[in-house]
């Protein structure tokens, strides 16, 4: 019996080489040191990625990649057929965890000076396995087609618009026809499920095979520093003294990606699959376009810039950043590699991660998006009504009528697009509120000619009065002492208030 | 094959070879040649049908909103077309909205829907007579014309005319920065 099974294994031994596929692989010596918890980011990465290509094999025998049946098949996957929801939130959540792993093996490996002599391509073939999958998770979030799919198309078409010269063929070559509709939907599932996994193979077989030859990144050590001349020998050296076989470290892999797919499985059962949103109908003009996580700062960035600045955001800045991260590894060829000993690289990690942490954040909370329905839906509270005069509390409906609110909060309510009006009245003073309202400006509409004059006096009458009672309103700082005309009516309950015609 | 063990690496020991060797050099050139033109004969259409959307690009061409009674004097209304360049697949996408604002009698403007900062749908406030975009807050006036937020210009007019006492526009491309209407 056991010599049957060792000539089975023999005559398979003799026809696939596996001995040597093993020893070049799984045998092949790493240091000792690499078996550690920090080395475990990249395998988490691709265990995402097999979960990806296993559920999205199965996700595309239910959908269909059309404008007009996509939503439907999705439903249909979420409460028709069996376990499609699960397959989705698995799909969902895996794509989530690709990203968020994919950032932390990149931190590890920068913050480790892992990209410097001699792994300078594996760096780069990690570069472009980033941008492969955010084009992945983008092209993935237009497969959900919903109306934000819908605006999100209609985002990247404006963006490609933007482009100087050729922003008009990218537009058409982006849709696949003139405007957006099932033809840019197919180009997107083309895109997403042959043309972005393709490459992401292709390329994370190069990636591997470069970490097989040029072998895993040492644990560095503070003020060891590499050159040129002796790194290869300096690593040689170190496998001589405590190089182990791969296979033989690898346990808090395994340990870390069970955790991993516990986790997306159960993210997946308990949070379950995201959307679809509202159906891609356009004349239901819906309330906010929002993108998923892996975008939502660069929402966040076009938000709260200065009007002018696309070009720098869309175009300018990815240009550099990316070639800063492609040319890193020539950048930083030599020298240390222990982040202690690196502030620069600590502070560019600190820094990138707050301002993406930051951005994220804002676009989550929204700010700046006027809140559309502030107007009908949320009145002022009593306390900044009370004790009005009849002027003011026509004010307060005027300020509510001409959908103020949208933007400009009271007390935290609203829209935060404007300054908060809770105070106004200590910030400006009457002539200053009358010009903000019917002339404009800093980045406020004017209301000159959809307000009555009345409107206006009372508008600015209720806005005069919001002030806190123990502080002035503001007032002029020359002229004279005594209030004429339209400034400062007072705030005192019961009190008239002249209003100078 | 010289040796019986599998593992011992073999390919190295063959005699070496003369890749100038006069017939196989012959068949090795005529076979790129013929590769070469099969190549651009395969890899032409395949290209011209990748880009086809642009060179063969499609123009606007004149829809009808339907009669002009629909929409009042002095108001702005939300008008829905059929995308002149419907395909069956393409469901409820086919479905374009746009904002008409009658000033009085045939005097009309048409604006698209887009934001002109990034696409997103703009929405008409009749009270405070402002168009108002949910993504970055971009606000446009009654007439179009920029008020406030990040928008580089005012909003994307439709070409229009009234034929019948129907109102025609001249649509069925998305309005961007680079081809405004």
């Amino acid at each position: 019996m056991m010599s049957t099974l060792r000539n089975v294994a023999l005559w398979f031994e003799q026809r696939l080489h596996l001995v040597k596929l093993w020893e070049q692989t799984a045998g092949h010596p790493v240091p000792k040191s690499t078996g550690s918890w920090f080395y475990t980011f990249g395998s988490m990465t691709l265990t995402c990625f097999v979960i990806q290509i296993a559920t999205g094999i199965f996700l595309a025998m239910s959908y269909v990649p059309s404008a007009a049946e996509a939503y439907h098949s999705l439903e249909l996957l979420n409460y028709t057929q069996p376990l499609g929801w699960v397959m989705r939130g698995m799909h969902y959540w895996g794509s989530t965890m690709m990203v968020i792993m994919m950032m932390c093996h990149m931190t590890q490996v920068f913050l480790w000076g892992a990209y410097k002599y001699p792994r300078e391509l594996t760096w780069i073939s990690g570069c472009i396995l980033l941008v492969v999958t955010l084009g992945l998770a983008f092209s993935g979030q237009v497969m959900r087609f919903d109306a934000d799919a819908y605006w999100g198309v209609g985002i990247g078409a404006a963006v490609g618009g933007r482009i100087p010269i050729i922003g008009d063929a990218v537009v058409h070559l982006l849709l696949g026809g003139p405007i957006i509709g099932t033809d840019a939907l197919s180009r997107f599932f083309a895109l997403h499920v042959f043309i972005l996994p393709g490459s992401l193979l292709a390329f994370v077989s190069i990636h591997l095979r470069l970490v097989l030859s040029k072998g895993i990144n040492e644990q560095p050590k503070p003020g060891v520093l590499v050159k040129r001349e002796t790194y290869d020998q300096h690593y040689h050296g170190i496998i001589k003294r405590e190089g182990v076989p791969f296979a033989g470290i690898i346990g808090k892999d395994v340990v870390a990606n069970g955790i991993l797919l516990l986790v997306i499985v159960a993210l997946a059962l308990f949070i379950g699959p995201k959307g679809p949103g509202i159906p891609a109908n356009p004349p239901l003009v819906i309330p906010e376009a929002k993108p998923d996580y892996p975008f939502l700062w660069l929402f966040a960035a076009a938000a709260l810039l200065p009007s002018g600045s696309e070009i720098f955001l869309f175009f300018i800045f990815p240009t550099i950043a990316g070639l800063l991260l492609f040319a890193l590894p020539f950048i930083s060829n030599e020298g240390e590699k222990h982040w202690r000993r690196r502030p620069v690289a600590i502070a560019t990690v600190v820094l990138s991660y707050l301002g993406i942490g930051m951005l994220t954040y804002e676009a989550m909370v929204g700010p700046w998006s006027p809140h559309m329905d502030a107007w009908s839906g949320l009145p002022i509270k009593p306390e900044y009504l009370k004790g009005r005069t009849p002027v003011e509390l026509q004010g307060a409906v005027v300020l509510q009528k001409m959908q103020c609110r949208n933007c400009h909060a009271i007390a935290g309510e609203g829209g935060h697009r404007g300054p908060d009006l809770a105070q106004v009245a200590t910030r400006m003073t009457n002539p200053q509120l009358v010009r903000q309202v019917i002339q404009g400006g800093g980045n406020m509409p004017a209301y000159g000619k959809n307000l009555s004059p009345e409107e206006t006096r009372a508008l600015v009458a209720y806005l005069s009065s919001l002030h806190p009672p123990n502080v002035p309103p503001a007032r002029e700082a020359v002229g004279p002492l005594k209030p004429i005309g339209e400034s400062q009516p007072t705030p005192t309950p019961g009190k008239e208030v002249t209003v100078s015609q | 094959m010289a040796s019986s063990d599998p593992n011992e690496d073999s390919a190295h020991e063959m005699p070496k070879f003369d890749y100038r060797a006069t017939r196989r050099d012959f068949m090795l050139k005529l076979g790129l040649g013929i590769n070469a033109v099969a190549g651009a004969l395969v890899g032409i259409p395949i290209i011209g049908f990748f880009v086809s959307s642009v060179v063969q690009k499609q123009g606007r061409t004149w829809v009808s909103l339907g009669s002009i009674d629909q929409f009042p004097e002095q108001a702005t209304r939300m008008a829905v077309f059929i995308n002149p360049y419907r395909n069956q697949a393409d469901g409820d996408t086919a479905h374009i909205p746009c904002w008409v604002k009658r000033a009085a009698g045939e005097t009309f403007k048409v604006f698209a829907i887009n934001c002109t900062h990034l696409g997103c749908p703009v929405r008409w406030f009749e009270q405070s007579k402002l168009f108002l975009c949910p993504c970055h807050g971009g606000a446009f006036y009654e007439d179009g014309s920029h008020a406030a937020g990040p928008p580089p210009r005012g909003l994307y007019v439709y070409e229009h005319k009234v034929e019948k006492g129907e109102l025609m526009i001249k649509a069925g491309v998305l309005p961007t920065l680079a081809d405004p209407s």
